[in-house]
């Protein structure tokens, strides 16, 4: 087996993980950066459309630069997988996973995330509109509100034991369950 | 821009890179690992996270423990997060919770799918990104 067949299997959670959580150091010693995507969020509104809002009215040249080209990074190197490091492989989720989704409905299990969902022929109907536009609606204003995202509070937050990022991650975890557990259920198998 | 600045976001797009390739390989930007996390019916996300949060922890305390300074000569300084009465924490991060168990995706994530060529999830950042105008936009009128 060669170096790059083995790359090109899915990546097991003991080797992602590390690097994920080495990025952390990484942005502190390149430039003393706090690891944290959502806030590129509100760079984009700061640089798009600052109205006269409050919230949007600073540099976010100087502020934000860095981490918009991180979040391109994120983009590139996205891409960069699709075509060269991924191989034939579905998402090998567990069987009773596969169960539950079929009971809902959801049935292909070819991409990254279900075909009956994340297409714009799926956007063309109501169910669609409300997870695609009303989730990430959910998500950017949470996210703004809580002062961070999974990669701010879930991961740089936790590792430095901040309370606040703790309070967070469990919101973060009573809403994903609620959403889970109950709104998904009602969305996908009917009312 | 001077050279200095266009080096130092060369870094920050290198960074970004390995943690494109990084979450797609893993497969967390995938909306199944999310739903599977959510119904506990497997480790691999749980055991993603863990060892991030251990590896970034133990990298704090040594950059601390040996008083780094950054590559651009400033010392490492990590900022408190303060948590007040905490109802941004608690209630920002249930409504943060609730979108991502729809989507199936953070901020980083929502990148890198744009990125593996999921076109329809331009229209979930734009969504996003529309709810963070509307945070900033609300904001004084909010419990904090």
């Amino acid at each position: 087996m060669t170096l790059l067949t083995i790359v090109r299997q899915p990546w097991p959670w003991y080797v992602a993980g590390p690097i994920i959580g080495l990025i952390v150091p990484a942005l502190l010693l390149v430039g003393n950066k706090s690891f944290g995507i959502s806030s590129n969020l509100r760079h984009i509104c700061a640089a798009a459309l600052p109205g006269r809002v409050r919230f949007f009215q600073y540099d976010w040249r100087d502020a934000g630069g860095w981490n918009l080209a991180f979040a391109l990074g994120i983009g590139i190197g996205a891409a960069l997988a699709m075509r060269w490091l991924v191989g034939s492989d579905s998402i090998a989720i567990a069987p009773s996973t596969r169960a539950s989704l079929a009971a809902l409905g959801i049935r292909d299990f070819s991409g990254l995330a279900p075909h009956e969902l994340f297409t714009w022929h799926a956007l063309a109907t109501w169910r669609g509109a409300l997870l695609l536009v009303g989730g990430g609606f959910l998500v950017g204003f949470g996210t703004a509100y809580a002062g961070g995202c999974t990669s701010g509070h879930a991961i740089a937050g936790l590792a430095d034991l901040q309370l606040p990022s703790l309070v967070a991650v469990v919101g973060f975890f009573a809403g994903g369950l609620l959403t889970t557990w109950i709104i998904l259920p009602k969305l996908l198998g009917g009312w | 821009m001077s050279v200095r600045t266009l080096r130092g976001l060369l870094a920050y797009l290198g960074l970004g890179i390995v943690f494109g390739v990084v979450l797609i390989k893993s497969q967390v930007v995938s909306w199944f690992r999310i739903y599977e996390m959510f119904r506990f019916q497997a480790f691999h996300m749980y055991g993603v996270m863990g060892t991030a949060v251990l590896t970034a922890a133990i990298s704090l305390y040594l950059i601390r423990r040996f008083a780094l300074h950054a590559a651009s000569g400033e010392p490492i300084v990590v900022a408190p997060k303060v948590l007040g009465r905490g109802t941004r924490y608690w209630l920002g991060g249930t409504l943060f919770g609730l979108g991502w168990g729809l989507v199936g995706a953070c901020p980083g994530p929502l990148f890198a799918l744009i990125g593996a060529g999921m076109s329809v999830i331009i229209v979930v950042l734009l969504a996003a990104v529309a709810g963070t105008w509307v945070y900033g936009a609300v904001r004084p009128s909010l419990p904090h």
